[in-house]
């Protein structure tokens, strides 16, 4: 058979697939991600049918899915929404990376894979995922909550701290010597100060090159503008994903909304092939020789999520049953979490930390959208308002 | 009338308005971005929690609004009666079988019968203040007048009876 026939195939009937599996999804109430991750694991390395010939094709596909995801999020925040909620949630912010970063770099020391590793995984437990937890908010109407800000607020600084934690993780895993990654990490903490700078100052210059109202322009634009400073920034060794989420925040007002109107479609498609291949390229065996540590890690950072979550929401003055929901709703880890894990094995540090991040991932998924389904139960509701009578009393 | 309104912003996805009402329950409007906006009712037991959250589109949302702005105006019109000895204010639904049914406010010569005003209707939630003489009656349309109680019952007959 060609080549490109095959590649039709092949891509063809794994899409079907995800389709299917998005609609089962969609039935139990839960993120699609961990389907997606599931379906890439039965396939490629150690899976039933390997697949050859749309290796490359899912590969860029991948690449531009996380450029899309970032690009993105960048346009969903608003300047003043950033600096707003870093200064309504810094201390939040601060217990957030604390708590959370230290339990995955603790279990990559532990494992004895060095202090790399132990940087990768402390970003892999740090990041709560932004899409999964928005939706979640969404489905249960939760959207008026008086936790609501808090929660989102904590997922704006780590979407910012990610900003500089990943061209810092970049510049570290590449493996020069103490001086050069020293230097390399400067001037990437450097180049995205400066692009947040113009970002923040001057995102209205940026969006007047390009016409609000007109989509096939604007869609080429925006995109074709994302994936060159994503190239840029990867040339820098600033991560490519960083630069997409510089130019997403640097967009603003109708073409920003525009943009991520018509970018959203696309973003769908490559985050999904992307899920699909991270699963592709680990290896299922591995995945479950990592169960058991994987359960671990996540038994440990749902309790940190969950105390982080609850500081937040008491911070805003909301009560008991609101600080429960607010830990529980960010307790899923998401896109930032495989991104992380796969720019640290790509770049050859610890390989069993894909399978780790991958069993990790789908942990935390499955388990936080049961978790924050749980204070609306009547028990729950209950047992806290009980403690609370006898607090009181 | 200190009516206080909270906003807050809900990054990536819009604004929030909260109304505490004085007998202590929390109404909330999220206006999301694409125009979308949510109405939220807050549990009793649980301050925090929304315990309906009603999406509604634009429209929805402008009649609403409009339905809950005009009924202020009138409750405030109606209060002026308790200050004012002998005025009252009347809401008075145009009957169905008006012989003033889409002719003219001018043609009802209202004031000079009854020596009562006409100073608004309201017409599909929204309210058309002093309306002209050349204002037209509709089906539906509810008349607010001002005057003595003889007055305003004098408009109620000669809406639905005309100037017999």
């Amino acid at each position: 058979m060609h080549e490109t026939t095959l590649l039709l195939i092949e891509v063809g009937a794994l899409l079907l697939g995800m389709s299917l599996l998005g609609r089962l999804a969609l039935a139990t109430g839960i993120s699609p991600i961990p389907f997606y991750l599931v379906l890439g694991l039965a396939f490629g390395n150690g899976g039933f049918v390997p697949l050859d010939a749309s290796e490359e094709f899912f590969q860029t596909s991948a690449e531009i899915g996380v450029i899309l995801l970032l690009v993105l999020l960048g346009l969903e925040y608003t300047a003043p929404e950033l600096v707003g909620s870093l200064r309504s949630a810094r201390s939040a912010g601060l217990v957030d990376a604390a708590l959370n970063a230290l339990p995955g770099a603790a279990l990559a020391l532990l494992l004895g894979w060095g202090p790399v590793a132990a940087v990768a995984l402390a970003g892999v437990t740090w990041v709560s995922s932004s899409g999964v937890i928005a939706k979640l908010l969404r489905d249960l109407g939760r959207l008026s909550n008086r936790e609501t800000p808090a929660i989102l607020a904590v997922l704006v600084i780590e979407d910012l701290a990610m900003a500089f934690y990943l061209p810092v993780l970049s510049a570290i895993v590449v493996g020069v010597s103490l001086m050069q990654g020293a230097i390399s990490v400067a001037v990437a903490v450097a180049v995205v100060t400066l692009i947040l700078y113009v970002a923040l100052r001057h995102g209205h210059i940026v969006s007047r090159l390009f016409p609000a109202d007109e989509h096939e322009p604007l869609l080429l634009g925006v995109l074709g503008l994302t994936m060159l400073v994503a190239g840029l920034a990867a040339e820098v060794s600033v991560s490519a994903a960083v630069g997409a989420f510089l130019v997403g925040i640097a967009l603003s007002g109708r073409v920003a909304t525009n943009a991520s109107q018509v970018l959203t479609p696309l973003r769908d498609l490559f985050a999904a092939i992307f899920f699909v291949f991270f699963g592709l390229t680990t290896d299922w065996s591995e995945l479950i020789s990592m169960l058991v540590p994987a359960l671990a890690l996540a038994g440990v950072t749902i309790v940190t999520k969950l105390i982080t979550g609850a500081y937040a929401a008491r911070r805003a003055g909301v009560g008991a049953l609101g600080q429960w929901r607010a830990g529980f709703s960010l307790a899923p880890r998401g896109e930032f979490s495989i991104v992380i894990a796969g720019l640290a094995v790509s770049a050859g540090v610890a390989p069993q930390l894909a399978p780790l991040a991958a069993a990790y991932v789908l942990i935390t998924i499955i388990a936080g959208t049961f978790l924050a389904r749980m204070p609306d139960a009547p028990w729950f509701r209950a047992a806290v308002l009980r403690r609370r009578a006898r607090a009181t009393a | 009338m200190g009516i206080h309104i909270e906003k807050v912003d809900l990054p990536g996805i819009g604004i929030r308005h909260d109304l505490v009402t004085e007998g202590g329950r929390r109404i909330s409007v999220v206006s999301h971005r694409d125009g979308e906006r949510d109405l939220g009712i807050f549990d009793m037991d649980d301050p925090d929690a929304c315990r309906d959250s009603i999406p509604l589109n634009d429209d929805e949302a402008a009649a609403l609004a409009d339905v809950l702005g005009a009924s202020v105006m009138l409750s405030r019109l109606t209060s002026l009666s308790d200050e004012t000895a002998g005025l009252y204010t009347e809401q008075i639904a145009l009957p169905t079988d008006s012989p003033y049914l889409n002719r003219t406010l001018g043609a009802t010569k209202a004031r000079t019968r009854t020596h009562a005003s006409i100073v608004a209707i309201v017409r599909d939630g929204a309210i058309i203040p002093s309306p002209t003489p050349a204002e037209p009656l509709r089906a539906g349309d509810v008349i607010v007048g001002v005057g003595t109680r003889e007055g305003l019952d004098g408009v109620a007959r000669l809406l639905s009876n005309g100037p017999g």
